[in-house]
């Protein structure tokens, strides 16, 4: 069997040959073929989705019914009440700004830091770069559990003022998850953009450095707007990341009403009952951001991931 | 300036100093300082800590006691229940990832890659559920395999003898295995696609023309070219099972066979015992283990670098 199918064969969606053009033999046979594709590829798609679905579904019907029937029967009632209650007694979206209040400047203060190391590493000829993107990459790819229980001991013992944490300790502060997530993603972040850094152009860094700009103004001028992809990209990632971080969080933080989204999910669980179709709703509500950012930056997503993989 | 002679070189070294001002100083000195010690405070520090601490007795409060090995010979010595089942859950979930949630996520790569319709719409799908959150994983695989209302059992039909697939300790951690691939297969599926196409056309086409057939082209001639990737997707596969932590935490923290050493890390410092000693023990397996794979991983990338 002669397959010589480039990856770049297949007709783009919409644009169908011409009808008077007779059809090439090789794109003739393989169309039983694809037929076949697409029940395995619909198939699967279908099974990745239907767990999602079903959490859809099983949020908008009262837990009555479905203990009744079970998650896969016909629907008698449906409604939004359990998102009503999830937003008025769990008050989700309290939760919802801690986790904004921890991720945004995480990912800003992690884009900048990394940023600046991944310059200084890929494009100023110091000694050491190498030991030093060694450093940060290592350190990105440990067990959080490795670092977790002196971390956990550290921060009981780092006091703050009361103005930058109530606990008067690092510990159970925002403070403490920040860094964290900022300290444990900077590792990724240096690497993929190391990789990207070094594949501009050189000549427009030699220019500067005749015009005699320092090292802030090349950095901040000239590499970083360049960067402005890599930048996207990660931010998406790291953002959906941060989001989703779910033990930073349990293990620093003790105070219920400082719980980021993801570890508060686990607070819709009650004492004795738990109500899984509200915890249902709950996971819909946490992972809608999440899904709405990779819709919406789907592109940006995935160059993050792939930009760490294959080297530019 | 990649030809620069040895003498060009030698001046550039001894200008090194002159290259930069005090003001560049001043700046790589704050924010590179500034990186390097947030990374030493909250990384490396913490993590010849946690190696320091295994060999102690500490409980967070009193005089450290150190006490030897003595933390892990109670572990190996079988004096500590979970640990075996945790190190077997751990094995179990890199074999599953490994051995069936890769060669999946390869073979959707390798399928979409050779261009269908619609496959921007299969792709999406089968990425999707990389970016929820782990623990929102966990509780999904509760609605899917609760014994009473679940939607598994209510498929199968076995109302009257329903199974518990998530209660039974034989069992659960299967099931915890397939939502922990649910979410591994799109991830791989999406770096072996970048991969596959930087993979130049002349190659298979050179095979094409030699009579490999499509199997012998991808698996002589496609799959060794993608090294870089394949290793990636080793580690990655590797570092997320030593990981795992969040799906099993959400169904059960981790008891009654879904233990994990991650779970039994946790524990210990959490729970009411406060075992830090003890706990960090469990730790330094885990580092142990996946700092063979790290080591791996950074030969291979940084391989690259100096050449450059």
């Amino acid at each position: 069997m002669t397959a010589d199918i480039p990856t770049t064969a297949g007709p783009r969606p919409g644009t169908a040959a011409p009808a008077g053009k007779p059809d090439r033999p090789a794109a003739k046979r393989p169309r039983r073929g694809r037929f076949g594709v697409h029940i395995f590829l619909g198939g699967v798609s279908l099974a990745f989705l239907a767990p999602l679905l079903l959490a859809v579904y099983a949020s908008l019907r009262p837990y009555e019914e479905t203990a009744e029937h079970g998650y896969f029967s016909l629907p008698r009632s449906l409604s939004f009440d359990y998102y009503r209650q999830a937003f008025s007694d769990s008050e989700m979206s309290k939760y919802f700004i801690n986790s904004i209040i921890i991720a945004v400047p995480g990912v800003l203060v992690v884009l900048f830091l990394a940023s600046f190391v991944a310059f200084v590493v890929a494009r100023l000829r110091i000694r050491g770069g190498l030991f030093l993107l060694i450093l940060f990459t290592a350190g990105n790819l440990l067990p959080q559990q490795v670092i977790v229980t002196p971390l956990y001991v550290m921060f009981n013992r780092i006091e703050l003022p009361y103005w930058m944490s109530e606990s008067m300790l690092l510990y159970d502060s925002y403070w403490a998850v920040i860094l964290v997530n900022v300290g444990f993603q900077m590792g990724f972040c240096v690497f993929v953009l190391a990789n990207f850094m070094r594949a501009l152009p050189n000549e427009i860094l030699e220019a500067a450095v005749v015009d005699g700009a320092g090292v802030w103004t090349r950095y901040w001028r000239i590499v970083l707007p360049l960067c402005r992809p890599a930048l996207a990209a990660l931010g998406t990632l790291q953002f959906t990341w941060m989001y989703n971080d779910f033990l930073w969080a349990l293990v620093f933080i003790s105070d219920g009403d400082k719980l980021p989204i993801t570890s508060a999910l686990n607070n819709l669980r009650g004492q004795f009952f738990t109500d899984y179709n509200l915890l249902a709703a709950g996971s819909v509500l946490v992972a809608l951001p999440t899904i709405v950012v990779f819709l919406l930056l789907q592109r940006h997503f995935i160059a993050g991931l792939t930009l760490g993989s294959t080297k530019g | 300036m990649p030809h620069a002679t040895a003498r060009e070189r030698r001046t550039r070294r001894r200008g090194l100093r002159r290259r930069f001002t005090a003001r560049d100083l001043a700046v790589i000195g704050v924010l590179l300082g500034f990186a390097i010690l947030l990374d030493l405070f909250v990384i490396w520090g913490p993590t010849v800590a946690s190696i320091t601490l295994s060999f102690s007795s500490w409980d967070g409060l009193s005089d450290l006691n150190w006490v030897g090995g003595d933390n892990y010979d109670t572990l190996a010595g079988g004096d500590y229940p979970p640990f075996w089942p945790a190190v077997r859950n751990n094995l179990l979930w890199i074999a599953f990832l490994g051995l069936v949630a890769t060669p999946f996520g390869l073979l959707l790569a390798v399928v979409i890659d050779r261009g269908v319709r619609f496959s921007r719409f299969y792709q999406s799908t089968i990425y999707l559920p990389v970016v929820l959150s782990l623990a929102v994983v966990g509780f999904i695989a509760q609605l899917v395999f609760s014994r009473d209302q679940g939607a598994l059992n209510a498929i199968l039909g076995n109302q009257d003898n329903p199974t518990d697939w998530l209660g039974d300790r034989d069992l659960n951690i299967w099931m915890v295995l397939l939502a922990a691939g649910w979410r591994h297969t799109g991830y791989v599926m999406i770096l072996y696609l970048a991969g596959l196409k930087a993979v130049a056309p002349e190659l298979k086409e050179a095979a094409a023309i030699d009579g490999a057939n499509e199997r012998q082209t991808f698996l002589r001639v496609v799959f060794p070219t993608m090294r870089p990737v394949n290793v990636v997707v080793l580690v990655i596969t590797i570092i997320e099972s030593l990981r795992a932590f969040d799906i099993v935490y959400a169904i059960n923290k981790g008891r009654n066979g879904l233990e994990l050493l991650s779970v039994l890390v946790t524990d210990n410092i959490i729970g009411e015992a406060s075992r830090i000693g003890f706990g960090s023990a469990i730790a330094v397996v885990l580092l142990t283990v996946s700092l063979g794979f790290i080591v791996t991983y950074l030969v291979q990338e940084m391989r690259g670098e100096e050449r450059r």
